[in-house]
């Protein structure tokens, strides 16, 4: 049985305030999320990451489509006893101190009275803040709300975790530490959602991953197979100190540094590089195959202009 | 009752406690001291009616004014600060968000009631010496001023789900202050003609008539209220709060949070 099971969503707003025009922020999106697995949705900023996350949490509804989550309907209460969700930029009830909070959701998730204590005790400890709990959340920097976000979202043991932007707000420890979560919940069976735009984590963590963009999906696949698609590239080191006329029509970005020059090409282009670099006696220092990233096939789903202001790696 | 409801109910409780909802209490106490000393020295034979009529009317404001400023931001400000997604991400329905929030206001404000008639029984009890038979209906009047707050709270709920903040001040403080009035607009009703009477007679029933909930001037002239209207004006009070927790559940169930 699929974790999650995305039937068409979609979602259009209503803008404007006297004349009211469509605004689509989610075009019926089809995706499967299998269990046991951990899924990054990517996309820049305002893409549709958020929104998904909200139809799929019951916060809004859809204007057409449905979704199932393990097995159950958006809304059905017994579903909601068996996920997780970590909203993005995460605020709490200030006035409270980070154990009467997760105690609050604990009853509010069901969790038996004689369990409530341990766990709260527990899950402070595992996001790495054992010694807070009696401190006001007003007094919490933002990596320790966010920290605090996490803890209420694995509080209650759920099977399926949603995450929205969970790197946001942390240092770079912190993010080491959410990845290993991450990695921990997987391996104890877990199914792990999570929107991001940095596209690093998602390489790091992700079993498969989804891109999306204005509203729309563009790529859905294990992070080996998307990057297979893209054209491998190479790095050819020479000697010289400036670069012939029949190579620049080869390479067009070529680099002269010092007494060397680099050259990245498709790797079509390899050998005819290399053979005219032979041809004009030029020494040839290194031939290095360039690892596809993730970036380069987000890169190529989106428009360059807009991946540029919208991606961090 | 849904066993989430108490939940959610004593977490309304204990925003209101942290966020110093209860100070309130020290500006009614020194009001009620003030009073007391003042009546004492100025009023010659009507210092129980002075202080009751004074006492019972402060109370009544006080409540209403937290009432409704608290209870326009129930769910507007657990929208506005995103703590709500939190909360309908888990096993919780939104009827039952909107039915906790509104007893933990409720409950708020009885305790609220409970220190503010302790005070003014107090008062009352330095300016005769000695409580009287009588002073048992000031009792009843708190009552019926804890069921205005009940269908205050609603409307005020009611009105959060829908529209923003001022606003749903205005809608609630105009229908707290219309209603305060219902009996005179009955009345015009009553004199009225063709669709103008339709119009008035329909407005005069539709708002919350908080006029024969105040049994203030009565019970401070020693007058008995009577077990019937107590048991009337109980049965108007849940039935309108009702209602209006009803229209306030209707509009949150299919409101999307963005």
């Amino acid at each position: 049985m699929a974790a999650i099971e995305i039937l068409g969503l979609t979602k259009t707003y209503q803008v404007g305030f006297w004349r009211k025009r469509p605004k689509c922020a989610l075009r019926p999106l089809h995706l499967n999320v299998e269990e046991g697995e951990i899924f990054g949705f990517l996309g820049p900023n305002g893409a549709g990451k958020t929104t998904t996350l909200k139809l799929l949490m019951g916060l809004v509804y859809p204007t057409a489509g449905s979704a199932r989550i393990l097995g159950c309907e958006v809304n059905d209460p017994r579903m909601k006893a068996q996920i997780g969700f970590l909203p993005e930029q995460p605020y709490f009830y200030d006035y409270l101190t980070a154990t009467e909070l997760l105690t609050y959701y604990a009853q509010l998730s069901g969790m038996a009275a004689r369990d409530r204590e341990r766990q709260v005790s527990e899950v402070l400890g595992r996001v790495g803040l054992p010694d807070v709990g009696g401190m006001q959340l007003r007094k919490f920097s933002k990596g320790m709300l966010q920290r605090v976000g996490i803890a209420q979202a694995i509080l209650h043991n759920p099977r399926l975790l949603f995450f929205d932007e969970p790197m946001s707000g942390l240092d770079p420890i912190g993010r080491r530490d959410v990845r290993d979560l991450m990695e921990e919940l997987k391996n104890a069976g877990k199914t792990v959602f999570f929107s991001t735009h940095i596209l690093s984590d998602a390489e790091a963590l992700c079993d498969r991953v989804a891109i999306i963009h204005q509203g729309e999906l563009r790529g859905v696949g294990a992070v080996a197979d998307l990057t297979s698609s893209v054209e491998s590239k190479v790095e050819v080191i020479w000697r010289g100190n400036s670069v012939p006329a029949n190579v620049k029509t080869l390479a067009a970005n070529c680099h002269v540094t010092g007494e060397t020059v680099r050259a990245v090409v498709p790797e079509t282009s390899q050998e005819v590089l290399i053979d005219a670099l032979r041809r004009d006696r030029l020494r040839i220092v290194s031939v290095t195959p360039i690892r596809t990233s993730l970036e380069e096939y987000f890169v190529q789903k989106l428009k360059p202009s807009e991946a540029a202001a919208g991606v961090r790696s | 009752m849904s066993s989430r409801i108490p939940y959610i109910a004593s977490n309304t409780f204990r925003e209101a406690v942290r966020d110093r909802v209860l100070y309130n209490l020290i500006a009614f106490a020194v009001l009620m001291c003030g009073a007391a000393i003042l009546v004492g020295q100025i009023s010659i034979g009507i210092e129980r009616l002075v202080v009751i009529n004074l006492g019972l009317t402060a109370v009544s404001l006080f409540g209403v004014v937290i009432a409704i400023f608290i209870g326009i931001g129930l769910v507007s400000k657990e929208i506005e600060k995103r703590t709500l997604y939190t909360v309908l991400s888990r096993p919780v329905q939104r009827w039952e968000f909107i039915v906790g929030k509104f007893f933990g206001l409720a409950g708020t404000l009885v305790v609220n009631t409970f220190f503010m008639a302790i005070a003014v029984f107090l008062a009352l009890l330095y300016v005769s010496q000695r409580f009287q038979a009588a002073d048992l209906w000031v009792l009843a009047a708190l009552y019926f001023i804890i069921l205005q707050f009940l269908i205050i709270t609603a409307l005020a709920l009611f009105f959060s789900s829908f529209s923003s903040p001022l606003l749903s001040a205005v809608f609630a403080f105009s229908l707290f202050v219309i209603g305060s009035f219902a009996e005179d607009l009955r009345g015009f009703a009553a004199m009225a003609q063709g669709a103008t009477r339709w119009l008035a007679t329909g407005a005069a029933y539709l708002v919350p008539n908080f006029s024969s909930l105040n049994v203030i001037s009565s019970v401070a002239h020693g007058q008995a209220v009577a077990a019937r209207l107590i048991a009337s004006e109980t049965a108007y009070a849940i039935v309108y709060a009702a209602m209006a927790l009803c229209g306030a559940v209707l509009i949150f169930e299919r409101r999307n949070l963005k």
